[in-house]
């Protein structure tokens, strides 16, 4: 069985509780944490490859609690073109995967630390974040 | 004895190639190595660069005549509507303006993905545009319908002209309510979830002349990847205000109305912009050379970040409101490092004004000076400077 890939997004309620712990423990998925990060306001995102007969199950808890899960079937890349530095991004990229080099303050993406959540695509006053599918 | 120089002087030094032009980055490191003085000796012209959203931005349009004639009384430009009450086959587009048929904020937070500003952008980018216009007829003027595509080099005349660009300073926007709020100063998060700034802090044109002591009427600028005018102070124009320690403050301060042939401007310093769950604008490229006349005038173009602030406003509430005050005042040394602290607490910054990009047009204008093809003008008119306490008005009701 091939593992699903999913993200999973969640607000400070969820933070402090043992999602994983749950998903392992009560519906005996085998699960690889692929990338985690709460943000300094207590945002979580969290990349997750769940296996395992009850992964169906063990989702609903998930979303039961409040946790938003996507499968993870894309990414998002920067237009160069279309992208002039501003920076607008920055201040709310949750996990810094924008960022601003300085002194210099050219914006940087690390599409490593990118978990999806798609927010500069709404944000970018130039449109410049796009979804690859 | 102190140096003084004449934009005559200045522009035979130019034009003989000998001219020494610096941008306002690297004079504040001069200033910094060898002194004011020995700086303002040396140094003959000073560039700035800014390249931000600007609203109050336009263009006016003369299409040309149809055959037969038309006097064109609604206009649409790719589904945004041109104002043509001015004459037949005129028309101003503004950056803000929206599609007729665009959901705005019916779906809020709206998308705004195309406005005038965009349109500006197409027609600068060579892009064809659809025009579609309706009149009412008359005997001089008869047709009553039309509907093509033109091209920015189809029409006759293509005026950039901004009422209002360049803002001297910009309030550093924060959200003190418990929702996020979406503003022309972007996405802010509740109780101090981040913070947004629009200025270029030490390389804004505005802020290195606030006394406006060579910025007038008539001074030749790079705009929007071309040469343009000042044409006036802009609209809003209240020069900053100086507190009781000599520090620079204001809220907003001086504004230029600017003006230029679109026909020669670029896409890449004239680009349309949307603000989720605001509107559509156009981000405008302007840059002004400043010319180092005394040590006074290269005092203030040498003021760096850490001696230049910003206003901290609350978006949530005191500004939608009108209410007046703010929450202290920031330096952009600090909105730059990307902390601030507001009401004690530590938030972070993002600036909706782009710094690599205000730099490249202080050094694009640098290297037009230093060709010789680019010589500076004295200003025919002065703008009103904070002595002369101009003071904002709101609208009075019944």
């Amino acid at each position: 069985m091939s593992p699903k890939r999913i993200v999973l997004r969640f607000g400070t309620d969820i933070s402090v509780k043992p999602i994983v712990y749950r998903l392992v423990k009560d519906y005996d998925l085998v699960v690889n944490i692929v990338k985690a990060d709460v943000n300094p306001q207590k945002e979580g995102t969290m990349i997750l490859e769940v296996t395992g007969e009850q992964s169906e199950k063990g989702l609903s808890y998930l979303r039961d609690l409040g946790v938003s899960v996507q499968a993870l079937n894309q990414e998002i890349v920067r237009n160069e073109e279309k992208c002039v530095m501003c920076g607008a991004c920055t201040g709310l990229c949750p996990t810094g995967a924008l960022y601003m080099e300085r002194p210099s303050m050219e914006v940087l993406f690390d599409g490593d630390q990118c978990v999806f959540c798609q927010l500069c695509i709404k944000v970018c006053p130039m449109k410049a974040m796009e979804v690859r599918l | 004895m102190s140096v003084e120089k004449t934009y005559a002087e200045i522009n035979a030094k130019i034009k003989a190639g000998k001219a020494i032009v610096v941008t306002a980055e690297e004079l504040i490191a001069l200033v910094e190595e060898k002194g004011l003085s020995q700086a303002t000796q040396e140094v003959d012209v000073v560039t700035t660069g800014t390249f931000a959203p600007m609203c109050s931005s336009g263009a006016f349009l003369s299409f040309g005549h149809t055959t037969p004639r038309m006097k064109m009384q609604k206009v649409w430009l790719n589904g945004v509507s041109a104002y043509t009450g001015i004459a037949a086959v005129d028309a101003y587009i503004g950056a803000t303006e929206m599609p007729d048929d665009d959901p705005l904020n019916s779906n809020y937070p709206g998308e705004f993905r195309y406005g005038g500003g965009h349109v500006i952008h197409d027609l600068v980018a060579r892009k064809p545009v659809k025009l579609k216009a309706l009149a009412y007829g008359t005997d001089c003027y008869p047709r009553r319908n039309l509907e093509t595509t033109i091209t920015l080099d189809d029409i006759n005349e293509a005026i950039l002209f901004n009422p209002r660009n360049a803002y001297q300073n910009y309030n550093c926007a924060v959200n003190l309510t418990d929702r996020t709020i979406y503003t022309y100063m972007g996405m802010i998060k509740p109780q101090l979830g981040n913070a947004n700034f629009s200025t270029a802090g030490q390389l804004s044109p505005l802020l290195k002349d606030p006394h406006f002591k060579t910025i007038g009427v008539g001074t030749k600028i790079f705009l929007g990847g071309g040469v343009g005018y000042v044409a006036w102070n802009g609209t809003q124009h209240f020069p900053s205000m100086i507190n009781e320690e000599g520090q620079e403050l204001g809220s907003a301060g001086g504004t230029l109305a600017v003006t230029g042939n679109l026909k020669q401007m670029s896409p890449r310093w004239l680009v349309g912009t949307s603000y989720l769950g605001y509107g559509a604008t156009l981000s405008v490229g302007i840059g002004i050379p400043i010319p180092i006349l005394n040590e006074e005038i290269a005092r203030y173009a040498a003021k760096k970040d850490e001696e230049l602030f910003a206003p901290i406003v609350d978006y949530g509430a005191a500004y939608p409101s009108f209410t007046p005050g703010n929450l202290g005042y920031v330096s952009y040394a600090e909105l730059k490092s990307g902390k601030i602290k507001v009401n004690g607490k530590e938030v972070i910054t993002a600036p909706l004004s782009s710094m690599p990009r205000a730099r490249e047009i202080a050094a694009t204008l640098k290297s037009w000076i230093q060709k010789g093809d680019f010589l500076l003008t004295e200003p025919v008119k002065a703008l009103p400077s904070p002595a002369d306490g101009f003071i904002a008005h709101s609208i009075k009701e019944a």
